[in-house]
């Protein structure tokens, strides 16, 4: 394997991790943000569990941002197509998203109702509409969208907003719905107590049976669908221009590299068992972090079953197969991919080891009484 | 409008939206570090207290402030896809180190910042307010490596298998002079902005006679600090004219409105009103020598005028269509080697090629006329960039003034002697923000007709998205953000009537 090979290899499984990274932390908050309205009945109960992720969703708001980053250093024509293509998707995404900062901040500075439900809604927005467009993009990434790229690489994109919501798609924006949920209620039976733990306990467990449910109805989906199969190309370590291919659709092509690869078959088995136990252990009612775990565990398995499907396709083309960007042919150069290696395999400890401090140091449950204790300075 | 005069406006609007919250963050994040130390190292609970005031004040503003830099993190993908894929090569790599750098640190700490007060002991508080304005200040300076590359493209070379800028040479893009500079200039800038803002609402304190000790004390701290940053922003702010005076000959020539070149050493025009029409600046009133300095650090080097720079420009975009036509042949024939030679002798001048594709879209065919019509394009928008510069250099002499009259008032104990001056310092509030908004004015409109100065012009650097996307974009943002202002302004506001919350209220 060449250098190069290896850099490109490598930098797929860093936006993998990378985006794992974001569901399992940035996801939590998320999720929990979907349940502030039906676990929190009174404005209190709503303050607990905006205060289970106060301290930490700024944190877990960074992998998401350096996500983006690291598509723009590592990917470039990947950051180019996705963000300008899906344009108006990133704007409800971004829209959403702005909502979570000031929600957090400012929703009880003030004591009026009115003031604290609107912040709600918009937290409850926050939550709901990037775990839904994610899913979305991803359903549409895996059917392949609609561009091209003319000589000098300027591409142009076909698609619609509307078209984005065809249905296996909006399949696939439920199961991320469902995902992080899941994920959200395992986090607030961790961090309260009582009546709010209660709730999110079954709320946990239906969110986990129908990720199950829906995960699996997308898997037998994707076996009808079209993918994409490349034919020819220049070289694992060839320049990156991705007009330099023959890629052809092909019914049954997302699931080709589980018959190929077979250990790859592990990925959708531990999004699916995980789920499944998380379940079983909200149910049991003990094990409480174990239960976060293996939920984690879920949405990792679940994200690496759409990575591995793809493989080695990061951005098919529907409109023009050629178009298509794959690992071959859509990444930054050897010098930018070493250097950004050098640097993420510096720092990404250092940040783990500080974000587990901090985690550490803020553990235990939530209560209403540390609220009382300290209402201005709490969320 | 078209795709691309929409894209900057809508850019331009949310990268200065940015900035507003940005500055405040910079320097407050540094106050609170130095408040804190003094709590932690003398133990008097008053700069306790007063953190916590300035905090709740800070966790506002940098609220806005995440908000806002997420869009900015998202538009270089949605509104300048072709830069992205022609240099994301290069300009992506600090970004993501600022995410893996900055971001983490700043929002990690910031949540220990706010929770951690009862499960901190006080120096580990300490560490964490420290560590947030690490985090602030590390991801302004990737930010302005990205940014200084794009005034100063170092370190890179295009490659034409990949039709992009490749990077050639990373170091050179780390220790750019440009990005050095900026980064001193701007952090200071915001020094500044976060001493103005606690002078400011000191100085109301002590107007209505309400929070003396916690007013004093802050506005002593404010006042040292935004001296020792109000030097640095305009000895720096220098720095910065003798570095654009180095690499961007354009730009230094426009805010001087320098239309033809002088022989040295250049004089300084202070007023005058620059007309585009006929090239010269009416009513100009000019200090001899003083821009040759400023510019060139000697008293006999030129300062190229703009008419000699546009002389320039043809030349270069001559030799850009050689290096064009030659770069058309080498895609069909990689082994030409009379191509090949042609290319490396003018790719430095293949940007100004692309200047032509306004005019014709295969360049090689341009006529003289559109060489002098793209050539003249090469002119950013004098006036704008003439005045803006002034306004900035005026304020930054003014801020030293005040902040060392405070100083001086400071140290003998007697900020409460003069009404008139607590009254200026409340209304010399916005200042600083007039200053850096129009420093970034003349900072990315004087780069004009560049994105990426001599290798990417503006007009090529857009998404091809439907115009309808962008109005509808650039209509939620600004209803988005003009909601988001008014209630970020109220509470700013409420909570500075409102005043320090009593200590028993809380819990230590
Ligand atoms: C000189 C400083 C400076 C400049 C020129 C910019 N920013 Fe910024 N940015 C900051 C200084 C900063 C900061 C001080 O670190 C912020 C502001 C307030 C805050 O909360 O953090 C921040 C926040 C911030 C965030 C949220 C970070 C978080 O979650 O903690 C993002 C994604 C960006 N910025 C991205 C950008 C981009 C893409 C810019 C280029 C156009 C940009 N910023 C210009
Ligand atoms: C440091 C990071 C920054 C980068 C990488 C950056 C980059 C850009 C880009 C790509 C454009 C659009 C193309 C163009 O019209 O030139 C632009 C325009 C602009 N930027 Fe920046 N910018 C940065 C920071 C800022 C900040 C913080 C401000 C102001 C607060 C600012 C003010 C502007 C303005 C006013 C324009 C419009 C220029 C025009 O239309 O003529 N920029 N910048
Ligand atoms: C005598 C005073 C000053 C001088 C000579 C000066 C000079 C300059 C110059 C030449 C630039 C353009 C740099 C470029 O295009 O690359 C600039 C930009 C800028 N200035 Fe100033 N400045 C002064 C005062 C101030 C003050 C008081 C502030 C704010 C408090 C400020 C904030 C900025 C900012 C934010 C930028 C954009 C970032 C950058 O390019 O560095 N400046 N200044």
């Amino acid at each position: 394997m060449s250098e190069y090979e290896f850099l490109r290899l490598l930098w797929w499984a860093v936006l993998g991790v990378l985006l794992i990274g974001f569901a399992v932390t940035d996801g939590f908050d998320l999720g929990s943000a979907i349940l502030l309205p039906f676990v929190g009945r009174t404005d209190m109960e709503r303050r607990v569990v905006i205060n289970t992720i106060g301290p930490f969703w700024e944190g877990n708001q960074v992998w998401f941002i350096l996500g983006g980053g690291a598509i723009f250093a590592a990917w470039p024509p990947l950051y180019a197509v996705a963000f300008s293509g899906f344009y108006l998707a990133m704007l409800l995404l971004l829209c959403a998203l702005i909502l979570r900062p000031v929600g957090f901040k400012y929703r009880s500075k003030l004591d009026s109702p009115r003031w604290r439900t609107t912040w709600d809604t918009a937290l409850f927005l926050g939550g709901l509409v990037p775990a839904l467009v994610f899913g979305v993009a991803f359903g549409n990434v895996l059917r392949g969208v609609p561009f091209r790229f003319d000589d000098t690489l300027r591409m142009t994109y076909t698609g619609t907003l509307f078209g984005l919501f065809n249905p296996f798609a909006l399949l696939c924006g439920l199961v991320s719905v469902a995902m992080l949920t899941m994920h959200g209620a395992a986090w607030l039976v961790c961090k309260t107590e009582g009546a709010i733990r209660r709730r999110s306990r079954r709320a946990g467990v239906f969110a986990a049976l129908a990720l199950v449910a829906l995960f699996l109805a997308g898997g037998i989906w994707a076996a009808t669908l079209d993918g994409y199969t490349l034919k020819s190309f220049a070289g694992m370590d060839a320049p990156s221009n991705p007009l330099t291919k023959q890629v052809i659709r092909q019914p049954g092509a997302l699931l080709a590299n589980y018959s190929a690869m077979r250990w790859t078959m592990l990925a959708p088995a531990v999004g699916v068992f995980g789920a499944v136990l998380a379940a079983l252990l909200s149910i049991a009612g003990r094990f409480r972090v174990l239960a976060f775990v293996t939920s984690g565990l879920s949405i990792t398995g679940v994200i690496a079953t759409a990575g591995l499907s793809l493989f080695p396709f990061l951005l098919p083309s529907s409109l023009d197969p050629n178009s298509s960007l794959t690992v071959w042919d859509a990444s930054s150069s050897a010098t930018t991919l070493l250097v950004m290696s050098v640097v993420t395999a510096i720092l990404l400890p250092i940040v783990l080891v500080y974000t587990a401090w901090v985690y550490r140091v803020l553990r235990g449950p939530v209560t209403e009484a540390d609220i009382e204790d300290d209402p201005h300075t709490t969320y | 409008m078209d795709v691309v005069q929409l894209s900057r406006l809508q850019f331009g609007l949310t990268a200065m939206y940015h900035f507003l919250f940005v500055p405040l963050t910079l320097g407050l994040s540094v106050l609170l570090a130095i408040m804190e130390s003094i709590y932690v190292t003398t133990g008097r609970t008053v700069w306790r207290d007063m953190v916590r005031f300035w905090g709740t004040l800070f966790g506002i503003n940098f609220a806005l402030g995440v908000a806002t830099g997420l869009t900015m993190e998202f538009e270089f993908g949605t509104n300048w896809a072709y830069y992205a894929q022609y240099v994301g090569d290069i300009f992506g790599a600090p970004l993501a180190i600022e995410g893996l750098m900055a971001f983490f640190l700043e929002a990690t700490f910031i949540g220990l910042f706010f929770f951690g007060w009862k499960r901190l002991t006080q120096v580990q508080h300490l560490f964490a307010t420290v560590m947030v304005a690490l985090g602030t200040n590390l991801s302004a300076l990737w930010i302005l490596i990205a940014n200084g590359w794009m005034q100063n493209p170092v370190g890179a070379r295009f490659n034409i298998a990949t039709m992009r800028m490749e990077v050639t040479d990373f170091y050179a893009v780390l220790f750019n002079p440009v990005a050095q500079q900026k980064f001193v200039h701007t952090v200071s800038a915001g020094y500044v902005t976060g001493s103005m803002f606690v002078l400011s609402v000191g100085a109301f304190y002590l107007l209505r006679g309400r929070h003396r000790g916690l007013a004093i004390r802050s506005m002593t701290v404010a006042a040292s600090f935004g001296l020792a940053s109000a030097l640095s922003v305009v000895v720096l702010g220098d720095e910065s004219g003798y570095t654009i005076g180095l690499n961007q000959k354009m730009k230094i020539a426009a805010i001087e409105a320098m239309w033809r070149t002088e022989p040295a050493p250049a004089s300084f025009t202070v007023i005058g009103i620059p007309d585009i029409g006929t090239h010269t600046t009416i009513g100009a009133i000019r200090v001899p020598w003083v821009l040759g300095l400023i510019a060139t650090r000697s008293l006999n080097t030129e300062v190229a005028g703009i008419d000699n720079l546009v002389s320039d420009a043809k030349q270069r975009i001559k030799g850009g269509m050689i290096a064009y036509g030659a770069m058309q042949t080498l895609r069909g024939h990689p082994d030409d080697a009379v191509a090949r030679a042609a290319f490396d002798a003018h790719a430095n001048d293949l940007g100004y090629a692309l200047l032509l594709k306004r005019y014709t879209p295969n360049v090689t065919d341009a006529s003289e006329d559109q060489i002098l019509a793209a050539a003249e394009d090469t002119i950013p928008p004098v006036l704008p960039l003439f005045v803006t510069f002034r306004v900035m250099v005026v304020l930054g002499l003014y801020f030293i003034a005040l902040f060392a009259a405070m100083f001086v008032l400071a140290s003998r104990r007697q900020l409460e002697r003069h009404r008139w001056l607590l009254r200026v310092c409340l209304w010399s509030l916005p200042l600083p923000w007039v200053a850096a908004e129009l420093g970034w004015v003349v900072a990315e409109v004087g780069r004009q007709p560049w994105t990426i100065d001599g290798v990417l012009p503006t007009f090529l650097s857009v998404s091809s998205v439907p115009v309808s996307n962008v109005w509808i974009s650039l209509a939620a943002f600004v209803l988005l953000y003009s909601v988001l202002a008014v209630v970020e302004v109220y509470l700013m506001v409420r909570t500075i009537r409102h005043g320090p919350h009593a200590p028993a209220q809380r819990a230590a």
